[in-house]
């Protein structure tokens, strides 16, 4: 099956919310929102369709993460593009971006486009590859990324993600360089220097416990750098996991200055803190660290307002051995498609900071456009393509990793209870967490 | 006492003073013919060393013979490849053959606390240091050798020198004597301070000269040569002329005042031979006491049956 | 449910009587009060060695030495129950090598504190002989262990607790005993 086929039979939700408002009809057909309301029951009635009942669940455009691991080709013991598009798809995504730090690294149209392929096959959701800004992510010489836009998965989102392209001259060629092809560098911001070794956050925690700290500054800095460089050459500059209250102050002061900079946050940086580093449990360790409550604070009221445009997850599975380990030894990351909707539930739309709108356009709208994902993040309207999710907001539920489609178990989540679930994700009209619709 | 020694914070106050007392029956052992004691018959104690330390291997390996345990030395220094993993292995294994009692010695901190919490192992765990986070036995033993000069130590002042940052000793001493009572005061220069040390139970400052004259014991720190390369401080000459305690310094400490050091000294550095040497200096009696505290440790933690309780009953 | 019964059977002239007999038992024994090292077993051991010791001074008007031996890591139930304090132990600085010790218990009862008393003495050293004084023997012996000098013998059933207070310890001085429930109440049980 590929992604492009449409589903054998119209669909009609009954009873639905979109965005959380009014319960309503949408019929799906042919891939696309076929009606919506009074007329999609009524063309429900004269045709042979299969009825979903969605009485009372939200629903909201198919979900788009900005910043994905993985692990193909390369770390397949990790995840493959079918497990993690199928823990995508059952978080409510029917887009993901697949960052370049595979191996081979993903610094060439060979295998930006093997990703694509293999994402297509699949046919969980759709797979954009991130291109790589340097070869190999070494920070030395840029890649091909023209190569990579003009490919099959015309790549217009560049990373070195895991590293920072830290060198100054490198970074601004790079924001120069992709304006030939409207690409954006997204930027993991992290001043290598003053984070050598470092395990955490730097804080009166971190003096406590014995860590390397990994401090706030070594984010912002780089941001800051960034921002300046970016205006001077005018180009677009993407922020990967911000996580510091001083990094969510400097994305205002430079959207401000109306420079073309965007930004995002994961789940994890908006719910959780580094207390839980006490634990000395490695599933708490993660690139950047879990900052202060502070911190978290300002990141909420960053996406509350618009200064972070986009939650991404930075899904990052790890085999049970890089995590089974003392914290120094164990690999950085987290797991995040799944559990991402009922986090942001959790810490946005239950604290009142975001309505059900507020979400689509932060986890759906905006990181299409960021991503540049035509047929993604478009409105809930009648012949729009058919990518949703239905999320039933009134159940709760306790995380249990062995339930994860991820290969790995490396959710900080385990054990919690975290508020709704997602019923089901259609891409393109087809229900793509339905196990038996979809190739094993 | 709880099932495990990871950190001092975990001591209260009262589990800290039965720790001392229980030392200082242990310490008049040395003195009597037969120097073993039958409490830990047909227990095991296991020294896991991830790091050399010879000195805390001996002190720990004869603290468990002297109570008649059965001591196991595991060296797994080396076992780079498998990193972490091993840590996991090693403990399985340990558990495997029966192990009561886990001293542990990581170069990673929060070793010990994984390897408490992992349920890898059923056996009491202590903390042997940590890499740069605790030293629970060292700060025991310096306090209980504070003790045996100073008496009680509450209100008494205590002033720790050095390179606080990297220090696994300073940590667990600054918990351990603020809960007996002391008042501490780590100085060093800001560099070799932690960030956030301003929420420790501690002052803190960066000169030397102001703050010996008023303790009551001054402990001086390991510093290693190597941190200069890393600009924690511009000279070994300079470190040691604001931060080394030497012959000059030592005129200025009131007269009952303890040095201490928990060893290895790098003599002309952090301490000068002639202070190292000067009957002020506690610093082999350290080393001796190390050998009864530890005893006392193993004895409160595996002597009794595995139910964890607060506090020890009396006689019946 | 009924007052827990407890009854005094000893006061405390009557400890002050027994410890004045066993001390003259004690010389006639021994001969003299030459070699005497008398050693209490903590807690309430040690005050009576102590006035044992004090005893045999004001008839013979000699010196004889007294101490402490804590026996807890010699006990066989160790592992039975949560890690036990030590007790202080101390030993006169002329040691226990070829002396007459007697060892001195509050009350003798299934043995085992004593067994355990004497492999602490063995580590010690060798004694030329050791004898053993109780202000109490309830009897229920679960060793081959009886006592050389007795204050009282005191027949019990299992049930029942005997409670020994000393004025060193509690604040006065006296022997009870006790039906099960107020021995669980007092906590003190023996």
């Amino acid at each position: 099956m590929t992604s492009s086929e449409p589903n054998p039979l119209p669909v009609l939700l009954r009873g639905g919310r979109p965005l959380g408002g009014p319960a309503t009809d949408l019929l799906l057909d042919e891939g696309a929102i076929a009606a919506i309301g009074a007329d999609a029951t009524s063309r429900a009635g004269a045709e042979v369709i299969e009825v979903v009942e969605a009485d009372g669940l939200v629903i909201l455009p198919g979900l788009v993460d900005l910043h994905t691991h993985l692990r193909e080709p390369g770390r397949e013991d990790a995840e493959t593009v079918e497990t993690g598009t199928r823990a995508a798809a059952r978080g409510g995504f029917t887009a993901v971006h697949a960052m370049a730090n595979t191996d081979p690294v993903a610094d060439t149209a060979g295998v930006v486009e093997q990703v694509r392929r293999l994402g297509q096959e699949a046919g969980y959701c759709d797979v954009q590859p991130v291109g790589a800004v340097t070869v190999g992510l070494q920070g030395q010489r840029l890649a091909e990324m023209g190569a990579m836009a003009d490919s099959a998965a015309r790549v217009r989102i560049f990373s070195d993600d895991g590293h920072c392209v830290s060198d100054a001259v490198l970074m601004r060629r790079a924001l120069e360089y992709v304006k030939a092809f409207d690409g954006v560098v997204a930027q993991h911001a992290q001043e290598p220097r003053l984070t050598e070794g470092a395990q955490m956050n730097e804080g009166p925690l971190s003096g406590m416990l014995g860590m390397r700290g990994w401090p706030a500054v070594a984010e912002e800095a780089i941001i800051a750098r960034d921002a300046l460089l970016a205006a001077h050459v005018g180009s677009r500059l993407h922020v990967c996991h911000v996580s510091t209250a001083g990094s969510v102050e400097l994305l205002r002061w430079a959207k401000g200055k109306g420079w073309a900079i965007t930004a995002e946050v994961t789940p994890h940086h908006l719910l959780l803190t580094d207390e839980l580093a006490a634990t000395y449990d490695p599933v708490y360790k993660v690139n950047p660290p879990l900052r202060s409550a502070a911190d978290v604070d300002a990141l909420r009221a960053g996406l509350a307002d618009g200064t972070i445009d986009a939650v991404a997850t930075d899904h990052a599975p790890h085999p049970r051995e890089d995590k089974e380990c003392e914290w120094a030894a164990a690999a950085f990351g987290m797991l995040g498609l799944e559990t991402a909707l009922s986090v942001v539930h959790q810490s946005m739309v239950d604290t009142g900071l975001l309505d059900w709108a507020g979400v689509a356009d932060r986890m759906s709208f905006r990181p299409a456009r960021i991503g540049q994902l035509a047929t993604h993040g478009r409105p809930l309207a009648v012949g729009e393509p058919a990518n949703l999710v239905l999320y039933d907001a009134a159940v709760s539920e306790v995380v249990r990793p062995q339930d994860s489609a991820s290969l790995s178990r490396n959710t900080p989540y385990a054990g919690r209870t975290l508020p709704g679930r997602v019923v089901a994700t259609y891409l393109r009209g087809r229900c793509s967490t339905a196990v038996e619709t979809v190739p094993a | 006492m709880r099932r495990h020694l990871l950190s001092a914070g975990d001591l209260s106050r009262e589990d800290a003073v039965l720790v001392l007392d229980t030392a200082e029956e242990m310490r008049s052992l040395a003195d009597r013919p037969i120097k073993k004691l039958p409490a830990l018959r047909g227990r095991t104690v296991v020294n896991l060393f991830f790091e050399d330390s010879t000195r805390t291997r001996i002190s720990f390996e004869a603290a468990a013979k002297r109570l008649s345990a059965d001591v196991i030395n595991f060296a797994a220094k080396g076992s780079s490849v498998s990193k972490g993993e091993s840590l996991k292995d090693t403990a399985l294994t340990l558990q495997a053959m029966g192990a009561d009692a886990i001293v542990v010695r990581h170069h990673s901190s929060g070793a010990p606390h994984r390897l408490a919490s992992a349920q890898w192992t059923h056996g009491s765990v202590i903390n042997a240091g940590d890499g740069t986070h605790e030293h629970p036995t060292q700060a025991l033993l310096d306090a209980f050798t504070m003790r045996r000069h100073l008496g009680d130590l509450e209100g008494r002042r205590v002033t720790i020198v050095g390179d606080v940052l990297h220090s696994r000793v300073a940590r667990s001493n600054a918990l351990l004597l603020s809960t007996l009572g002391a008042e501490v005061t780590l100085v060093g220069p800001p560099t070799l301070l932690p960030v956030g040390v301003a929420s420790w139970p501690v002052h803190t400052s960066y000169d030397l000269d102001s703050s010996i004259v008023k303790s009551d014991a001054v402990m001086m720190l390991r510093v290693q040569r190597e941190r200069m390369n890393e600009s924690f401080f511009p000279s070994a000459r300079e470190y040691s002329r604001r931060y080394g305690l030497d012959t000059r310094r030592m005129a200025l400490l009131p007269d009952h005042t303890l040095v201490l050091h928990p060893g290895p000294m790098n003599r002309g550095m952090e301490i000068s031979a002639d202070v190292a040497d000067s009957t002020r200096s506690v610093i082999v009696e350290q080393v001796s006491n190390g050998v009864a505290v530890r005893m006392a440790v193993l004895y409160l933690l595996l002597s009794g049956s595995n139910v964890p309780i607060e506090t020890p009953v009396g006689e019946s | 449910m009924p007052a827990p019964a407890a009854r005094v059977v000893l006061d405390e002239r009557d400890i002050a009587r027994a410890l004045t007999r066993i001390s003259h038992e004690i010389l006639e024994r021994n001969r003299g009060p030459a070699d005497l090292l008398v050693l209490g077993i903590p807690t309430r051991g040690v005050p009576l060695a102590r006035r044992l010791a004090a005893r045999i001074d004001e008839v013979e008007g000699t010196v004889v030495p007294s101490g402490a031996l804590d026996v807890t890591m010699y006990r066989d139930d160790l592992r039975l129950r949560p890690a036990r304090t030590l007790e202080h132990t101390d030993i006169p600085h002329a040691g226990v090598d070829g002396k007459t010790v007697i060892l001195v218990d509050d009350v003798l009862f299934s043995g085992r504190t004593i067994r355990a008393a004497l492999d602490a003495l063995n580590n010690l050293g060798r004694p030329r002989a050791v004898r053993l004084a109780v202000l109490v023997d309830r009897g229920h012996r679960e060793l081959p262990i009886r006592a050389d000098f007795v204050g009282k013998n005191l027949p019990t059933s299992l049930t029942e607790e005997v409670r020994v207070s000393v004025a060193e310890v509690d604040g006065h001085d006296e022997v009870l005993i006790a039906t099960g429930s107020v021995a669980a109440a007092t906590g003190e049980a023996r």
